[in-house]
């Protein structure tokens, strides 16, 4: 880094600011050395009227080129102040920003981190160039551990997979994992210390944080604030606990906007203490969600995933279990329900309490009638004591919460389907709107924010961004320079989770030390490090800091157990016991349904609560729902919509409580009537390149006191704006892509899916050419796609684009239907339209034997494997988009511009180097991962043996949280892929077109409860 | 014969449907009319010739733009998208080549059925062809994702032993095009040979000659020379006949042979060629009506050469009707969803209003020229003829693009909008190919001069027997 003159001089004399000057960006205002003299505002304003003063300007003085300024500016740029009040001359400033530019480039080599990790496949000594490692860490999402086995390519990390190992993860993950790993290559992120909004240094930083430190030592910690989000990490609650016994005045506030806090409270008065209710869903017959997306959120989410699609097969004469989900806006977890019931999300603590009510609990009255479906659902669950579940939603009040541990003790579910695990969160924190009334009322000096970004994601009503300027001195720790850095003094850059050392907790307890791939890119710095400067003791790294906390822990064999740890990506025997509760009575209701409109917030599908927003692969992921990319909308029932005569992109206008704001409404079929979803994440200010000025902001109306659901208005306001969404059409227009069947139907007839004569293909040697000409004598790939179990979660996609390098096209090419997803999962929706049934159904390139992309190729761009592979030689396309064209599947994708960024650096990193990044003009498509076959392969042949099955695993098979996917060699009767292909519920997608797909399908079987619905098989 | 004054000063009356040539005409007044045309020099040139070229030119600068966007930025720059892959370019494509067979069906066919009326029009709508090819070779390289690879399409021996890829039917398009371009090519030149010897030998300005005597490749009209010149002529339009039928034959594969509902069609083959054969003969009426009002040769092409192309539209426009209804009816008896659904799309679904547009153009319209009256109506054959040209690009539009848009996914299904890059590019093609037929009629005999000549000579022939039998 380079300093500029005198620039410390002005940080030593910061420091006397008093607390009158407003915080915030004001850069040149706050560094003036002399005192200042008044701006003279009447004659300021006369010069800014009369045209005469410069068209922009940031504080007054700028405006007034008064003389001191134009003296500072000498000082500090010599030869630039006649310049820059007349605005800043590009050239100039440039000159002087090239210079810190390259001289920051040269300070930010990256090498390999001294500290030693451990990989866990191979051993460090064996670095083969090509051959990529994979280390063990976690990624904390939401502050809970997903443990993750991270790729590395010569030290560069390049995909995460899940730790098949570790507790919360089971070898998946969800599209946050996947995608995480290109924030941390993403060019905007922040890459050096900025004090004021100027250049600065971590040395600066901590001189001058240390005698802060020391003034806030000298008041016992009166005045000093921490906002973190959630963090189970032992070693950040150590420090901190470190630090408040230190100081007991010091004060901790926790903000997680897209948590719930009542879901722990709960749990606190069910445990008595800080506690995590879980489910084992792998004895669940019934499962019942109070609005609950328990297949999708939450620190558990992938083991209910993997438990429910357990529970979900059928091929071996089981009965699956039965889905009832009660939610106002389908989740993905509601996609795979077998009875989906929309209901206003302000209703549910009332059906909670009425089916609470029927299955046994004193609970006290609602006050409305009880849905004539509640009784079938409750004797259902009466029948299956024991071995069903009721799992209520996560942004549900704390009473849905009470009253579902309540049902599950009456109905004997806790200690087989229901677990209380010992609570992994930190005691005594504080909440956000602690914090704004701490500020408002003077009582915080120095606030410190780790992470968190409540400029932008607080809720409206707690006015934070007013409250920030309270402090005198704020610390913000951020990856990126967004919204909430532009109030804070100091900026400092915060490192990734593959950069820095760290640690955090499963929800079960499971410890993993999070081991970083790559020396931090820009310098950042973790939590774990500012922390210390407080705690007396600056300097330390955030390796000997973890490594530190762990030796006061391990007691014996400290090395050992710390090698195996870093290895296997958990701590053995870390994870804490499950304790008891109590089914307290029920309180009175502590909402009531709303009556008119109600407006539920969500966060973003893709986006999260916007930390994710400027990630172009979450952007451009199809939300599942919706199918839509780039936007966050308003999801409006099809009553509703007509009602409003609005339709997808027209633009609503919400109101709560006297707040407004304007998005664009996606009529959900199925959606609850007079119940619209808003979704936080959207409308960032301050978010780099792709995630700024998109989308409307949903925090501007949320309340404080009532975030998840509040009472509201709703108008059209006739504009209408375009969406970018990936699929026009969401019915089956009279055809079968997907084929169901329900459980009584499936026992009749076990190949549903291929009754009918014309669903079958014609058999293989019905054909005038050579039937046998292509016999697959050495491996055939193929692959089973089990539409039972899959969720829609859309993790595959994300993956895929990992994996394969596959380029961010934006909004207005998604738009004009040129995204590149090299695998989609289509929607279907099915039945009318205010509670259809809806299916997912992922399509990857169906690698079809008879391929009729690759007749009528003109230069022999895509050919046949002798495996069976379906390949595209991208050197030889020259882009006729015939291949396309012909393919019945559309899965073809095509290089209209140069997609892929050859441009920018730091995208480099993220790319795999064994796929090719693909240029302008030519075609792509699902390869099956051809570069992992190839590597397993050249294994298998060095060792002499055929590939064992499950060796190989496409990307999209293994993030699959459900195990859908299923990949292997069909040539090996006893691989599971070919055992799949064997069952009779097994069809190919367009078969009757004879392409022969060698990716079939699993025909969905659902189990409806015949007391709701008559049975029937659903063809399109 | 060098006389400043090239064209008659007082208008040029029609003899009407029965002759193919007005009166009063001898071997001289034929090569001095035709011939005059060329030697006028550029500032006597009619003004509708200069403001038609000027504007034509507008028009090629705007492709020369259209392109030199594409080649930098991208097809992107298209409508085209994932599910429509192909949009305008091979609208237009199909479109150009289909107008590019008029001339060699004019020449080739019916010299061969000797079919005199022909000779007229015959030069001009061969160099139709030519020109009308060259802008249908363009689009199948500009709509290449890297076009500056479409040299790896032809069959050339390379280090890597790659050739193209002999099942592809676009592959089979590039041999059937070529060909046809070649063939057209060659047999234009050969029966303009004796003209430019003529020309040669009566052009005012010596560069004039000197440019003519090389093109004529020192023909003196020997007998000798005139006997080789006949069997020549005649193997030529042996060869070039078959190619009629090949070409959109070939071209249909592109469609035909693919699974697409829509595409997938065994009418295809005979159905393009007609069509191509009627889009063929509204393109030359429609050149050729205001070419020859411009340059005041209604004595020249009368009456007859009009009516019979007339004819020949009217009844190739109902080989085309028939291809339409075989269409509907097996989407129909065929019973398979997604053919009867894409009937269904095209006629009901958002592009319906093109659908509706090509009936009105292709098939209602044109049936007024059982009428003698109409056909005989100068005015109206000509905005009939437009009305086919739009038509007949609107039967591709929907080929190409209704088709494709919904196929067998629903979740694939998508819209095809074409950009001001896709209009701008078949604007410029349609500037450029007429700027080549402004050029053509300035620098070359736009009617078969000896030809003419020879009819003239055989109707006295006939005259003359007629009088003695008398």
């Amino acid at each position: 880094m380079i300093e500029m003159p005198h620039s410390s001089q002005h940080a030593d004399h910061e420091h006397g600011r008093d607390s009158k000057t407003v915080g915030g960006f004001v850069p040149l205002e706050s560094l003036l050395e002399q005192p200042r003299k008044t701006v003279d505002i009447a004659a300021l304003r006369e010069k800014l009227a009369a045209g005469r003063g410069p068209t922009f300007w940031r504080t007054l003085e700028e405006a007034a080129e008064t003389d001191d300024l134009k003296d500072y500016i000498e000082q500090e740029f010599p030869g630039l102040s006649g310049q820059i009040p007349q605005g800043v001359d590009r050239r100039s400033l440039l000159k002087v920003m090239a210079a810190s530019l390259a001289m920051a480039g040269a300070a930010a080599c990256t090498k390999q981190p001294k500290e030693l990790i451990v990989p866990y496949v191979r051993q460090p000594e064996n670095v083969i160039p090509g051959v990529p490692l994979f280390y063990a860490t976690a990624m904390p999402v939401a502050g809970y551990a997903r443990g993750l086995l991270v790729e590395s390519h010569l030290n560069r990390p390049t995909k995460v997979e899940g730790n098949p190992d570790h507790p919360a993860s089971l070898g998946a993950t969800t599209y946050f994992e996947q995608a995480s790993v290109l924030n941390l290559y993403d060019p905007d992120r922040s890459e050096t210390v900025l004090h004021e909004g100027r250049l600065s240094t971590w040395p600066s930083f901590t001189g001058r944080f240390s005698e802060e430190a020391q003034s806030i030592a000298g008041r016992k910690g009166e005045g000093l604030a921490i906002l973190s989000g959630v963090t189970t990490s032992p070693t950040l609650i150590s420090q901190m606990n470190a630090l408040r016994n230190q100081w007991p005045a010091a004060k901790w506030y926790v903000h997680e906007p897209s948590v719930n806090p009542a879901v722990a409270n709960a749990a606190r008065k069910i445990a008595g203490r800080n506690a995590f209710i879980a489910y084992d869903l792998s004895k669940a017959d019934v499962i019942v969600s109070l609005e609950s997306d328990f297949l999708n959120n939450g620190p558990a989410a992938l083991v209910y995933a993997r438990q429910f699609s357990a529970r979900k097969a059928v091929d071996e004469g089981q009965t699956p279990v039965r889905l009832y989900a009660i939610e106002s806006a389908r989740s993905v977890s509601g996609s795979l329900a077998d009875h989906h019931v929309p209901v206003k999300s302000s209703a549910i603590p009332a059906i909670a309490y009425q089916l609470a009510k029927a299955c046994g609990v004193n609970a006290p009255e609602a006050g409305t009638a009880a849905p004539e479906w509640l009784p079938a659902v409750a004797q259902d669950l009466q029948k299956s004591k024991g071995r069903c579940v009721v799992i209520p939603g996560e942004f549900q009040p704390e009473s849905v919460h009470l009253a579902a541990y309540a049902m599950n003790a009456a109905l004997g579910n806790v200690g087989t389907t229901v677990r209380i695990y010992e609570g992994v969160e930190p005691e005594n924190t504080l909440s956000i709107e602690d914090l704004t009334n701490d500020l408002n009322s003077g009582k915080v000096e120095t606030l410190v924010i780790f992470h968190q970004n409540p400029v932008y994601d607080a809720p409206a009503t707690l006015n934070f961004e007013q409250a920030i300027r309270k402090a005198r001195l704020v610390v913000r720790l951020g990856q990126m320079f967004d919204e909430t850095s532009r109030w804070s003094h100091w900026h400092i850059p915060e490192a990734h989770y593959l950069e820095a050392w760290s640690d955090s907790r499963a929800f079960d307890g499971t410890v993993t030390i999070q081991q970083p791939l790559i020396e931090p890119l820009y310098g950042g710095k973790s939590a774990h490090e500012l922390l210390t400067i407080l705690l007396g003791k600056p300097d330390q790294s955030s390796h000997d800091i973890v490594k530190g906390y762990w030796q006061s822990q391990i007691k014996n064999d400290f090395d050992g157990t710390w090698k195996t740890s870093l290895h296997d990506g958990w701590i053995a025997g870390s994870a804490l016991g499950t304790i008891n509760g109590n089914a307290a009575p029920l309180p009175a209701l502590d909402m009531q349904p709303i009556s008119g409109t109600e407006i539920v917030f969500r966060p973003d599908p893709t986006i999260g609560d916007g930390s994710w927003a400027n990630n172009g692969w979450l952007q451009e992921c199809p939300k599942p729902q919706s199918k839509m990319t780039w936007d966050n909308v308003i999801f409006v029932s099809p009553k509703n919509a007509a009602q409003l005569k609005v339709d997808k992109g027209y633009i609503l206008r919400v109101t709560v409580n006297g707040r407004t704001v304007e998005g664009p409404a996606w009529v959900l079929p199925g959606h609850a009537e007079d119940s619209f979803t808003v979704h936080l994440g959207y409308g960032r200010k301050a978010s780099g390149r792709v995630g700024t000025d998109i989308g409307y902001n949903a925090y501007l109306i949320q309340d404080a006191k009532t975030p998840w659901i509040a009472g509201g208005s709703i108008t059209a306001t006739g504009r209408q704006m375009g969406i970018a969404d990936v699929q026009e059409t969401q019915t089956m227009a009279g055809r079968d892509p997907v084929r169901m069947a329900d459980i009584a139907e499936y026992r009749k007839h076990p190949d549903f899916p291929t009754m009918e004569a014309e669903d079958k293909p014609l058999p293989r040697d019905e054909t005038l050419y050579y039937p046998n000409d292509f016999p697959y004598t050495g491996y055939k790939w193929g692959m089973t796609i089990d539409l039972n179990v899959c969720t829609g979660c859309s993790a595959c996609i994300v993956a895929c684009q990992a994996e394969n390098n596959i380029a961010v096209v934006g909004k207005d090419q998604v738009a004009r239907g040129r995204h590149m997803h090299w695998i989609r999962v289509d929607r279907y929706y099915h039945g009318n339209l205010d509670n259809p049934a809806s299916y997912n159904q992922p399509v990857p390139c169906m690698h079809c034997e008879d391929a009729p992309c690759e007749v009528v190729c003109p230069v022999a761009a895509t050919v046949h494997s002798k495996e069976g592979l379906n390949q595209m030689v991208y050197n030889r396309c020259v882009g006729t988009r015939y291949c396309s064209n012909n393919c019945p599947y559309k899965v073809r994708r095509f290089n209209f511009y140069l997609y892929s960024d050859w441009n920018t650096q730091s995208l480099y990193g993220v790319r795999n180097p064994d796929v090719t990044v693909r240029s302008r003009g030519v075609m792509e498509k699902c390869s099956y991962c051809v570069q992992r076959i190839q590597e397993v392969k050249i294994q298998s042949e060095k060792e002499n043996r055929r590939v064992r099955d499950g060796e190989i695993k496409t990307a999209c098979q293994q993030v699959c949280p459900t195990q859908a996917i299923t990949f292997g060699d069909l040539n090996e009767k006893s691989s599971k892929v070919a055992k799949l292909q064997a069952l009779p519920r097994v069809y190919g997608l367009l078969d009757d077109l004879n392409t022969h797909p060698r990716t079939q399908y699993l025909g969905y079987v659902r189990n409806p409860n015949e007391a709701l619905q008559p049975s029937e098989t659903v063809r399109g | 014969m060098a006389t400043t004054e090239y064209l008659p000063k007082q208008e040029m009356p029609d003899p009407g449907p029965d002759q193919i040539l007005g009166p009063g005409h001898d071997n001289n007044t034929v090569t001095e009319r035709i011939a005059g045309i060329v030697y006028l020099p550029l500032t006597k040139a009619p003004r509708k010739w200069l403001i038609g070229a000027f504007i034509s030119f507008v028009f090629v600068n705007i492709l020369m733009g259209a392109m030199w966007v594409l080649f930098t930025k991208g097809i992107g720059i298209w409508g085209v998208n994932i599910p429509v892959g192909w949009g305008f370019a091979i609208v237009n494509f199909v479109w150009w080549i289909g107008i590019g067979h008029a001339g060699t069906l004019i020449s080739a066919i019916l010299f061969l059925l000797k079919q005199d009326w022909r000779t007229s029009i015959n030069r001009f709508s061969e160099a139709m062809t030519l020109f009308a090819v060259a802008c249908a070779g363009m689009f199948p390289i500009l709509h290449l994702g890297r076009p500056w690879l479409a040299y790896w399409l032809f069959p050339y021996p390379n280090s890597m032993w790659l050739w193209p890829q002999p099942r592809s039917p676009l592959e089979w398009d590039v041999f059937a095009v070529s060909t046809y371009g070649t063939i057209s090519l060659v047999f234009w030149y050969t029966g303009l040979v004796p003209d430019l010897a003529s020309m040669r030998d009566t052009a005012p300005h010596l560069w004039q000659r000197k440019i003519y005597g090389v093109l004529s490749l020192g023909w003196r009209g020997s007998a000798r020379h005139w006997h080789r010149y006949q069997k020549a002529y005649l193997l030529l339009a042996g060869l070039a006949t078959p190619l009629v039928l090949s070409v959109h034959t070939i071209v249909s594969f592109d469609f035909a042979i693919s699974v697409i509902p829509g595409w997938h069609t065994t009418i295809f083959p005979p159905y393009f060629v007609a069509g191509a054969i009627y889009s063929g003969f509204a393109m030359v009426l429609t050149l050729i009506i205001p070419l020859r009002s411009w340059y005041n040769m209604r004595d020249l092409i009368t009456m007859r050469h009009i009516e019979a192309a007339a004819k020949l539209m009217l009844g190739t426009g109902l080989i085309v009707a028939y291809g339409y209804a075989m269409e509907a009816f097996f989407a129909w008896y065929s019973g398979d969803k997604y053919e009867s659904f894409m009937y269904w799309n095209r006629v009901t679904g958002p592009y319906a209003f093109t659908y509706a547009l090509l009936i009105l153009c292709n098939i209602l319209l044109p049936q007024l020229l059982w009428i003698r009256k109409v056909r005989l109506n100068i005015t109206l054959v000509w905005i009939l003829s437009i009305i086919i040209n739009i038509g007949m690009w609107l039967e591709r539009f929907e080929i190409v693009v209704t088709s494709l848009h919904r196929d067998f996914l629903p979740s694939s299904w998508g819209t095809y909008i074409p950009t001001v890059w896709d209009v701008a590019t078949y604007a410029g093609t349609i500037g450029f190919f007429l700027f080549l037929i402004f050029l053509f009629v300035r620098a070359l005999p736009s009617i078969s001069i000896f030809e003419v000549r020879e009819d003239m000579h055989h109707a006295k022939h006939l005259q003359h027997a007629y009088e003695e039998k008398v």
